[in-house]
């Protein structure tokens, strides 16, 4: 600390780490969970080609139909992933 | 204050390596509010550009977490790591729109200014519950005496003074036990 610790000095401290969305914090907290499913439906796909193959026709549906919670954020890293391969 | 926040930075690291989910969300609450500061207060990010440096700041940490060599140096690791995905932000809209790049020395100073109220910060993470709450409302959050009052059942004037009680109280503990001791009086855990 370099300056003078005055009150109003730390309640303008205080102000600058304000809460990040708690949309963006709850997506963040998600994350592990994320890579689990993503981590699964990618080696899945590596070893059904018929899960493959429906998982590029038709990504939401063929998710749903395996049972998992097709998430905005999951399809996305899904697309990413499967297309990189 | 729960058992995962009184974890140290090295002991967090050591549970979320484990496996620990909780350990995970306590990192993520406890960095949230530093990675959202840096990107929207110290490199100006627009919103959009905040929230996908701030999702990919703790994406890369869960991803690296193993490749961390001190884990007590968490800190300086998520902030560089978040300035540099600021940085390679700030380029990408520079060559969007050029007009909106930050001020380097403008940011140099609200980076340091972060810096100095993550400190102020952790100080605070070591007072009473009633405290913590009180200042994060009022100065954080920007509640109103009023809210707070109706929020925390109390009288304003209780608001208000517990306020002004509870900074003295982190004063001291940034300024060291010398002044007023690391321990608060019980009249005070209350409020």
């Amino acid at each position: 600390m370099n300056r003078a610790l005055d009150e109003e000095r730390l309640g303008a401290l205080l102000h600058i780490l304000r809460p990040a969305p708690t949309g963006w914090v709850q997506a963040a907290q998600e994350l592990p969970g994320l890579r689990g499913s993503l981590d699964e439906i990618v080696s899945r796909a590596e070893a059904d080609l018929e899960f493959r193959a429906a998982l590029i026709a038709d990504l939401e549906k063929a998710l749903g139909q395996a049972g998992y919670e097709p998430g905005e954020r999951l399809l996305e890293e899904l697309r990413r992933r499967l297309t990189e391969r | 204050m729960s058992t995962l926040s009184t974890l140290t930075d090295a002991e967090l690291v050591h549970r979320c390596r484990s496996g620990d989910p909780d350990a995970w969300s306590e990192l993520v609450e406890r960095f949230s509010r530093y990675v959202y500061a840096v990107c929207i207060r110290g490199f100006r990010l627009p919103e959009a550009d905040a929230e996908d440096v701030f999702q990919e700041v703790f994406a890369r940490a869960y991803t690296h977490l193993d490749s961390l060599r001190d884990d007590a140096a968490l800190r300086p690791w998520i902030a560089q790591l978040t300035r540099r995905l600021c940085i390679d932000s700030v380029a990408r809209g520079r060559r969007e729109q050029p007009a909106a790049e930050p001020i380097p020395e403008e940011v140099a100073r609200d980076l340091d200014e972060i810096e100095e109220a993550f400190a102020v910060r952790e100080a605070l993470a070591t007072l009473s519950e009633p405290c913590r709450e009180v200042l994060d409302r009022f100065f954080a959050r920007d509640q109103s005496y009023r809210t707070i009052s109706a929020d925390l059942d109390l009288p304003a004037g209780t608001v208000a003074s517990r306020i002004a009680r509870c900074l003295g109280k982190l004063r001291a503990e940034l300024e060291g036990p010398g002044l007023e001791g690391r321990s608060e009086p019980s009249s005070e855990s209350g409020g």
